[in-house]
């Protein structure tokens, strides 16, 4: 049962992998951007909830209503006012641009927040748990994160193919020119997109903020776990995160399992391993 | 027209004789420096060094590592085994480091490489943060809370301690210029003007026949090597490893990566003028702790924004000048060219 219940906690963490991946694959699919600060603007949400709920008593969840329209905002102007100005040919500008963003913002919170971790208090929903097999029981949290997860991709997906701002993404993607030419105006497009990842970053952060503890330097490992979740699951393809993100949560809980010390290099070595085998990933979206 | 084609040019010798001058008196630093005017002098070369490597790496192979720590630190954990376990004396470990780093980079250019340009980048740390965490499990190097290198392994690489501090530093100072001259005499290189072609622009050096991947892999074998060579070296003058210290993301490529884009990406003499910035920044802001940092981020933002090429692009462009010249420049004779009887060509 232990392996079970192991198998069954890292399903649902590969929820909360999805939502750092999502962020992540939609910058990548609509500018080709990889943004080396996703991990920390994500730890920067979690503050941000922080502060909203000292300053408020909310409940980490509705601290949201907060939280994800500031991130967009600031994802938007982000992308407007610096990150616009690297796009090109040149691969390396956005890379060292957001890899400096990555330890300003490592180190601003931790002159901000000083090293000592914290953690958001969901009350209830933190200790409640539903049996779902005998000898397996799940918390209410790690499930609402996971049905968030799948909300949040199905969202994404619905705005990509069924709404003028995701043929706008879309366009923008096959062929920035033509979309230029037909009259759309890339920044705008791009800075939405910005906004729509920092929208994602926010709801990541505070699942991850409620889930454990934080800390100002915890951002480059959720960049690695999206990343890797966005590999494994194949480029391009949403869903595919998901996918990516449970096989990774899996491999990690299997590690654990094994031996503490091989959590992290369990999820590494499988995202090795489809990078040897199907370097694609393992639901690459069809070209054509 | 009359031309003449040239390699140097007068400023580039003046700077020639000058560093040769410059070099010969810090390789006698241990007779006229004292112990921290030594360590100082050494640190720089190392970074230099790293600055140097990764600037091959980046700016001319097109190859975004932020997973460089993943050698320096292999490349101390290497040291350590050899100097503890094989009895080897530590600075004719530093080259059997460099060799296993190379080795051990092939695999993992197998794989990087199947990740396109950036994604590439978070691939390498991947490996980086792979190696770190398997060191931590390998209980004979002490786990995760590291291992010492045994005073008699260091008394057995010379007796007196300040014999040690000048070997090491000897051997710093080597790594240090002979990384620059190295990839001095790579760039004037067959390979050189491939690599040099792969930067200015990929498809055009391709379409020309150049063997971009095969180049690649050479470059980022090459830069393994010699990047687990400093590492090596990095952990005899600290004498003590841990897998944190030794596969630091800040330490050993973020520091690196600020150096060459603050000194001028894609050029010899940016990481070389990067180092001096960073080390006289660190001189009087260090004690800002984690504000330095940001502040260095910051102009690392600034410089990518305002003027990408850092720097040393800037003062090219402005004045001209090259002190490691890599390029062939073209003069024309103006005298001459004026008279208009004469031949086109020749020179």
């Amino acid at each position: 049962m232990d392996w079970v219940n192991a198998i069954v906690q890292g399903i649902l963490i590969g929820g909360l992998y999805a939502l750092f991946a999502a962020g992540l694959s939609l910058i990548f699919g609509v500018m080709r951007l990889v943004n080396i600060a996703h991990g920390d603007f994500i730890i920067a949400a979690a503050y941000l909830a922080y502060v909203v709920i000292s300053a408020t008593g909310l409940h980490p969840l509705l601290s949201l209503v907060f939280v994800v329209p500031v991130a967009a905002a600031a994802g938007y102007v982000l992308q407007a006012t610096i990150l616009n100005r690297t796009l090109g040919d040149d691969l390396l500008p956005p890379l060292l641009v957001t890899f400096g963003l990555s330890v300003i913002l490592q180190n601003g919170l931790l002159e901000i927040f000083t090293a000592d971790s914290r953690k958001l208090d969901a009350g209830l929903l933190d200790i409640q748990t539903v049996s779902v097999l005998p000898g397996v029981s799940v918390g209410y949290m790690p499930v609402l994160m996971f049905m968030t997860a799948v909300l949040v991709i199905a969202g994404l997906q619905y705005i990509f193919y069924r709404t003028a701002l995701g043929r706008a993404f879309r366009a923008t993607s096959d062929d920035g020119e033509i979309a230029q030419l037909m009259g759309l105006d890339n920044r705008k497009v791009f800075a939405a997109a910005m906004a729509l990842s920092f929208a994602v970053i926010a709801i990541a952060g505070v699942f991850l903020a409620v889930r454990a503890n934080f800390d100002p330097f915890m951002g480059p490992a959720r960049l690695i776990f999206g990343f890797e979740a966005v590999i494994i699951g194949g480029l391009g393809n949403l869903w595919g995160t998901l996918a990516g993100g449970v096989i990774l949560g899996v491999a990690q809980a299997i590690g654990a399992q094994i031996d503490p010390g091989w959590q992290l290099l369990a999820g590494h070595i499988a995202f090795l391993v489809v990078l040897a085998v199907k370097p694609r990933g393992l639901f690459p979206r069809i070209e054509g | 027209m009359h031309h003449s084609i040239t390699r140097s040019t007068s400023e580039s010798r003046i700077a020639a004789v000058m560093a040769i001058i410059l070099v010969a008196a810090l390789a006698a630093a241990p007779w006229w420096g004292s112990t921290a005017e030594l360590r100082l002098i050494g640190e720089f070369m190392i970074y230099l060094s790293l600055a140097s490597l990764w600037n091959l790496l980046a700016g001319y192979a097109g190859l975004i590592s932020v997973g460089q720590q993943a050698y320096v630190g292999f490349g101390g954990y290497m040291l350590f085994t050899c100097a503890i376990y094989l009895g080897l004396n530590p600075l004719l470990a530093i080259p059997v480091a460099g060799v296993l780093g190379a080795l051990v980079s092939i695999p993992v250019a197998f794989l990087v490489f199947r990740l396109n340009g950036a994604y590439f980048a978070i691939g390498t740390w991947v490996v980086a943060e792979v190696f770190r965490l398997g060191f931590a499990q390998i209980s004979s190097l002490g786990g995760g809370s590291g291992t010492s290198l045994p005073i008699k392994v260091m008394k057995a690489m010379a007796g007196s301690k300040w014999m040690r501090e000048a070997m090491i530093f000897e051997t710093a100072l080597l790594l240090g210029i002979g990384t620059v001259l190295a990839i001095y005499l790579l760039l004037r290189s067959r390979i050189g003007i491939g690599l040099t072609a792969i930067r200015d622009s990929q498809i055009a050096s391709a379409s020309l026949g150049v063997r971009v991947e095969r180049i690649k892999l050479v470059t980022y074998v090459a830069v393994a090597g010699m990047t687990a060579m400093v590492g090596a070296l990095i952990f005899i003058t600290k004498l003590r490893i841990t897998p944190d210290a030794a596969f630091s993301v800040n330490e050993w490529t973020a520091f690196v990566i600020f150096i060459v884009v603050i000194g001028g990406i894609g050029t010899i003499e940016g990481p070389i003028i990067g180092t001096i910035v960073f080390f006289v920044l660190r001189e009087y802001m260090a004690d800002l702790g984690s504000v330095y940092l940001m502040i260095l981020g910051a102009m690392a933002i600034a410089i990518m924004l305002v003027a990408p090429k850092g720097i040393w692009g800037y003062v090219r462009e402005r004045f001209n000048l090259s002190f490691f010249p890599v390029g062939y420049r073209v003069k024309l004779d103006t005298e001459k060219a004026l008279k208009p009887t004469d031949t086109p060509g020749g020179t």
